[in-house]
């Protein structure tokens, strides 16, 4: 489509009802204390030290590209919310996307330059509560997602794109149910909302957001699969030499 | 593989990589929903979405001052969205790339493997 008539298309009608902001996942500054603030940044920070740690240790540098190209595509990802019946939206977080092709640790890294960006530049989720964002919805993700991908995967069959597939579907839903209880756990303790008010009410949308979060997820790690199988962090045997591999240890 | 058909083909994977990120970040960013998100949606509904801080930090930086969320000030709505979309895509793509420069050794040589 040329490009002058998609503008077009783009600033019609629509387009013009004002674009809020969107928050997802993404909590702002006031929602939580002082003290959830403070833990949550001493963990995330914990965490970044450690990964920066292993990064150094066991990756090589063909790892470096792919760190980029996953950085760029999970914010751009993030940028496009999807509608969720009954007037909700949601975007992919993509810890889960990042751990399966980088490892949790250079997934880690990744996921937190995404949220630095959206934080900093774009007024995108609070710069005091950006410990707990780079937590709950980056580092849950790495983690949480990553080895619950890596134990389905490996249980079904670790060459097996089924394996792949389901293990990926299942940790990406996964990571985005945990990171909404645990944001839910820290309204709670800051005081903001009852506990069972803030679960039941996180839960329940989230439970449909995780279904986008795992729809895109297995549709990117498929493609991959099936074009650059090498990419994985564990790749499936036989399609890589073991000197290819991004990554060392895992 | 020859080294150099390796580097060729990562240079390629990057390459299509950012490509695709900047396609959806400029022409997908205006299909997207407007509706509230999750925690957006939660906050309005436990009615706790006036707690969130009228004058957060984030508005004192400089980058306030050229874009208002995901959009650039001072440029018609149907590409204020797309430009901060193709700015935010591009800024994160070298940021990581920088870090993981940084933080991954050089060259790795040969004996870096039996080393563990």
């Amino acid at each position: 489509m040329p490009i002058v008539p998609l503008m077009q298309a783009l600033s019609s009608g629509w387009l013009y009802h004002p674009i809020q902001p969107y928050l997802a996942l993404h909590i702002p500054d006031g929602f939580l204390n002082l003290p959830v603030i403070a833990v949550t940044w001493i963990l995330a920070i914990a965490l970044i030290a450690i990964s920066l740690n292993r990064v150094q240790a066991d990756y090589q540098e063909k790892a470096v590209p792919l760190m980029g190209v996953c950085a760029a595509f999970i914010f751009a990802a993030q940028m496009i919310n999807f509608p969720i019946p009954g007037g909700t939206s949601g975007h992919l977080l993509g810890g889960t996307l990042a751990g399966a092709l980088l490892g949790p640790w250079a997934g880690t890294l990744v996921m937190t330059v995404v949220f630095i960006v959206q934080a900093v530049v774009f007024q995108d989720g609070g710069l005091t509560v950006l410990g707990a964002n780079i937590f709950n919805m980056g580092l849950i993700g790495t983690f949480a997602g990553y080895y619950l991908y890596k134990a389905i995967r490996f249980a079904i069959g670790r060459n097996k794109l089924s394996g792949m597939a389901v293990g990926a579907a299942v940790a990406a839903w996964a990571s985005v149910m945990i990171a909404a209880i645990i944001c839910a756990i820290q309204l709670a303790v800051s005081g903001t909302v009852p506990l069972a008010v803030a679960i039941g009410a996180m839960a329940t949308w989230h439970v449909l957001i995780g279904i986008g979060e795992a729809a895109i997820t297995v549709v990117a790690l498929v493609f991959i699969w099936r074009t650059r199988p090498d990419m994985f962090y564990d790749p499936p045997r036989r399609a890589v030499s073991p000197r290819n591999r991004i990554g060392v240890g895992s | 593989m020859s080294n150099n058909l390796t580097r060729s083909r990562n240079r390629a994977f990057a390459i299509a990589g950012l490509g695709i990120a900047l396609i959806v970040a400029v022409f997908l960013s205006p299909f997207a929903s407007q509706d509230p998100d999750g925690l957006d949606r939660v906050s309005q509904d436990l009615k706790f979405e006036d707690k969130a801080a009228e004058d957060a930090p984030a508005s004192k930086l400089p980058f306030y001052s050229i874009f208002d969320e995901y959009a650039l000030r001072g440029v018609p709505e149907g590409i204020a969205t797309p430009i901060a979309g193709l700015v935010g895509t591009l800024a994160t793509f070298g940021l990581a790339w920088g870090i993981g420069k940084l933080v991954v050794r050089g060259e790795s040589s040969p004996s870096d493997e039996s080393d563990r």
